[in-house]
């Protein structure tokens, strides 16, 4: 209970002293709880055909409008938030996750393993992110599991595994220094213990920080696949699919149907960058003091 | 945009009848074929053109990819060929004469002397004998994509080097289509016979343009052949056809950077480009002899049964898909095997028949339920293997939706082109979204794709075996009377539409959209023929 309670105040600090981080962090919880809460916050099938209202604009009825095939646009969005929530928010948990590991076990051992494992993350990163996503799913096709294609989730992923090892891996070297360490050491600690005890406690605050950056990129990454035909397919509901294939067709007779999936890419990739930047202010020490 | 499927009338309009269409009945117009066709060719230009796939292979023998034939055809002659703007009128090619006995079990062509192959060689009888022994009993290590088109034929003999005598079986109703396909590229014989698969990398024939190069995933450049046997043709100076994707293409037409592409747009895309064209843009539409099918592999459940695939074919809307998806897609008119609007086609009385062309959705979709029920498959779900390209997508979001309302879960696996073959030709799939075009209206050629699979392997993919079928395909193949054979024709239809081994969802709608200055080609419901670009020009 008083966990609960100094959990409250410190949220209610961040808000005072974050107003734009609060705002994104609103933006996100509102998102999440539609895309939780789909079925009961929209009306139609995002995948019910309706020939009767093909490409009809913004109504009471159809409050974003509807497509070529007359699916409700709305509910395909609300929907599509899943996709890209789900898939980003697994995505950058798996990335940053084996990146930390990566950046922690490198920096923490140096020498040769640290040698050998940076020039692994080099390579990987001299590919830029969205065409080395391109070619692992081009590459591995498609597995699902439970509605979700486990290997676009993988796709998107890897890319964002060096980015995170080597932000957490320069965490890793100022701490790895510090004297507790050394006395923790010396105390006759293992190095599994030393490492999950005194360094990734440590980390975690630049280790969040990455984690709500990276969902932005993730969520930006998998509308980008989708867009090319590489990600989520028709006929399931996907922001990125939303802006391909017919909507650039009909963008001068039904511009709502480019409008509003770009909207909520934005406003989502905007909320978490929002949020995240908000996130490395809170920890930063110059800033709380 | 309504199109009358029984009017074979083929449309050219110039921008601002293209822009009252929204407004206009298109059934009502039927205006001349090709813009300007009092004007004089003129020699000379380059003709750039898009073409949205890569050529899996440079042989016509073994492919029946536009793909191919658009690229390929210009480099190739055939033995007889349709009339430009005539079409299906068919006259010679290399041919120059031929006569036919009155028992129609012998075609003798007197072939046109001095023929030049792209090489300097001459074509002799022996090159169009080899050429056609090929196709009708390929070697080892070489496929005739069509091979049961060459049946009946017993024998071909070369009485001297201008001479071809084809000797038949029996009568073929379907042979003169046979010799006049696009696909039936005559090859030099002194090359096959040294390479047996000489035509699958290389590029040599008689046709007016010579190869000059392909560069993969870019572009294909022919130059005109100096030494064509067709005085005066071509016009052209060279072809480029540059491979792009579909939404590339519209931009780049859009955008003046190619000329043409003889395949075919979507209504908005035809809108979109001759919004930007302007007065600069030409357009031809006709009903498209092609068609959007699902084929079920029949030897594996839950397709071995055949209440279970004549459901599926229940709970299609074609009559409401029609009407709707041809506003926003290529996909068009209804029809059965054969092409709505040609002279072999059902009327629509004699398809509302049909098991899944009635009318009257709400009964067809409770016997589907029914059906399903009683196969023991009230909670069907199957994979659906798509193409991941228009409108085959828009086809798979139409079919989904449509089974969705009988309670079947269909996932829509879109996949590139190549490991559609793939599944094609292996037999790795529950149901496949299939299309099926071909070069004439002729029976024997539309009907092939539904026969036995083991009659025909490389067409008939759905591995179904019905000998019932097999012999309503070749009494129709040999009838030479048009009454008799559309009752055959008939026949056939309705055996395999109750049968569903596969099932036809909607034909195509083709609209070909280019540049005013393009001049001499002919429009007609097959993109697979007038694609040796000889008679266009550049004004």
């Amino acid at each position: 209970m008083a966990m609960l309670t100094r959990l409250l105040k410190n949220a209610l600090l961040f808000c005072r002293l974050q107003p734009l981080g609060a705002l994104g962090l609103l933006i996100i919880v509102v998102m999440a709880s539609c895309a939780v809460l789909a079925e009961q916050v929209t009306f139609y099938n995002p995948e019910a055909v309706d020939f009767g209202a093909m490409l009809t604009g913004p109504s009471a009825e159809h409050p974003f409008g509807t497509d070529s095939f007359g699916r409700d646009i709305f509910t395909r969005i609300v929907y599509g938030a899943r996709t890209a929530l789900t898939i980003g928010f697994l995505s950058s948990m798996i990335g940053c996750h084996i990146g930390a590991a990566i950046g922690i076990a490198s920096a923490y051992h140096g020498g040769w393993v640290d040698l050998v494992l940076q020039r692994f993350i080099d390579i990987i990163l001299s590919f830029p992110i969205v065409v080395l996503a391109l070619v692992v799913v081009a590459v591995m096709g498609k597995t699902m599991v439970l509605g979700i294609d486990l290997n676009l989730v993988f796709a998107i992923a890897i890319p964002i595994i060096p980015r995170s090892c080597r932000v957490i891996r320069a965490a890793t070297l100022s701490i790895r220094t510090q004297p507790y360490v050394d006395a923790a050491r010396a105390g006759g600690y293992s190095t599994v213990y030393i490492l999950l005890r005194y360094i990734a406690p440590n980390v975690i605050a630049p280790f969040l920080v990455l984690l709500t950056a990276y969902i932005a990129q993730a969520i930006l990454l998998e509308a980008s696949l989708s867009f090319l035909g590489l990600g989520v397919t028709e006929p399931k509901p996907a922001w990125g699919l939303m802006l391909a294939g017919d909507s650039a067709n009909f963008y001068n007779e039904a511009p709502w149907m480019i409008l509003f999936p770009g909207l909520a890419i934005s406003l989502s990739v905007f909320a978490f960058n929002l949020f995240g930047d908000s996130l490395r202010d809170w920890f930063d020490p110059k800033y709380r003091n | 945009m309504a199109l009358d499927t029984r009017n074979e009338t083929i449309h050219s309009m110039t921008r601002r009848t293209a822009l009252l269409m929204p407004a206009l009945a298109l059934g009502s117009h039927a205006l001349a074929q090709g813009a300007g066709a009092t004007d004089k060719p003129q020699r000379g230009g380059t003709l750039s053109y898009a073409v949205t796939a890569e050529p899996p292979t440079y042989d016509l023998h073994q492919t029946a990819t536009f793909a191919v034939m658009h690229r390929l055809s210009p480099h190739y002659s055939t033995l007889l060929a349709y009339e430009p703007g005539k079409y299906p009128n068919i006259i010679g090619d290399l041919a120059q004469s031929w006569t036919i006995s009155p028992d129609l079990l012998t075609y003798t062509f007197k072939l046109h002397p001095n023929v030049k192959f792209h090489d300097g060689t001459t074509l002799t009888a022996e090159d169009v004998r080899v050429s056609y022994e090929r196709l009708r009993n390929p070697p080892k290590g070489v496929s005739s994509f069509r091979q049961p088109s060459f049946a009946q034929i017993k024998s071909i003999e070369t009485p001297d080097s201008l001479t071809v005598v084809f000797r038949m079986v029996k009568v073929d109703a379907s042979i003169m289509d046979t010799f006049a396909s696009p696909w039936n590229s005559i090859f030099s014989a002194e090359k096959l016979k040294a390479d047996p698969t000489f035509p699958v990398k290389n590029v040599m024939g008689t046709g007016p343009f010579k190869f000059v190069e392909h560069v993969a995933g870019s572009h294909w450049v022919g130059e005109r052949f100096n030494d064509y046997f067709k005085a005066g043709k071509p016009y052209l100076d060279g072809f480029r056809a540059i491979t792009m994707t579909p939404s590339a293409m519209v931009n780049a037409m859009a955008g003046k950077q190619i000329m043409a592409e003889f395949r075919g747009f979507t209504p908005n895309e035809r809108d979109r480009i001759v919004k930007a064209l302007g007065p600069d843009a030409q357009t031809h539409e006709s009903p498209w002899m092609l068609h959007m099918l699902m084929n079920f592999n029949c030897e594996k459940k839950p397709f071995d049964d055949p209440r279970v695939r004549r459901a599926v074919s229940l709970a299609i809307d074609r009559w409401g898909g029609s009407a709707n998806l041809s506003k926003v897609s290529q996909l068009g008119s209804i029809g059965g095997l054969v092409r709505p609007g040609s002279k072999w086609a059902a009327s629509e009385a004699e398809m509302v028949q049909w098991p899944g062309y009635g009318r009257d959705m709400a009964a067809n979709r409770a016997e589907a339920k029914r059906l399903l029920k009683e196969a023991g498959y009230e909670n069907l779900s199957f994979t659906m293997i798509n193409r991941n390209q228009q409108p085959y997508i828009t086809a798979g979001v139409f079919i989904i939706d449509q089974l969705r309302q009988i309670g079947v879960k269909v996932e829509d696996k879109q996949v590139e082109i190549a490991a559609w073959y793939s599944a094609q030709t292996s037999g790795n799939f529950e149901a496949l979204l299939d299309s099926f075009t071909q070069f004439s209206d002729d029976p024997t050629n539309v009907l092939v794709k539904y026969i036995s699979t083991d009659r025909a392997p490389d067409v008939a993919i759905q591995r179904a075996i019905d000998r019932e079928l097999d012999s309503l395909f070749d009494r129709q193949a040999e009838m030479v009377d048009p009454v008799e054979r559309k009752k055959l024709v008939r026949q056939f239809e309705n055996r395999l539409l109750d049968q569903a081994y596969a099932i036809p969802i909607l034909w195509w709608q083709r609209i070909v959209v280019m540049e005013t200055r393009v001049q001499g080609w002919t429009m007609s419901p097959t993109h697979m023929i007038y694609q040796d670009l000889a008679d266009i020009w550049l004004k």
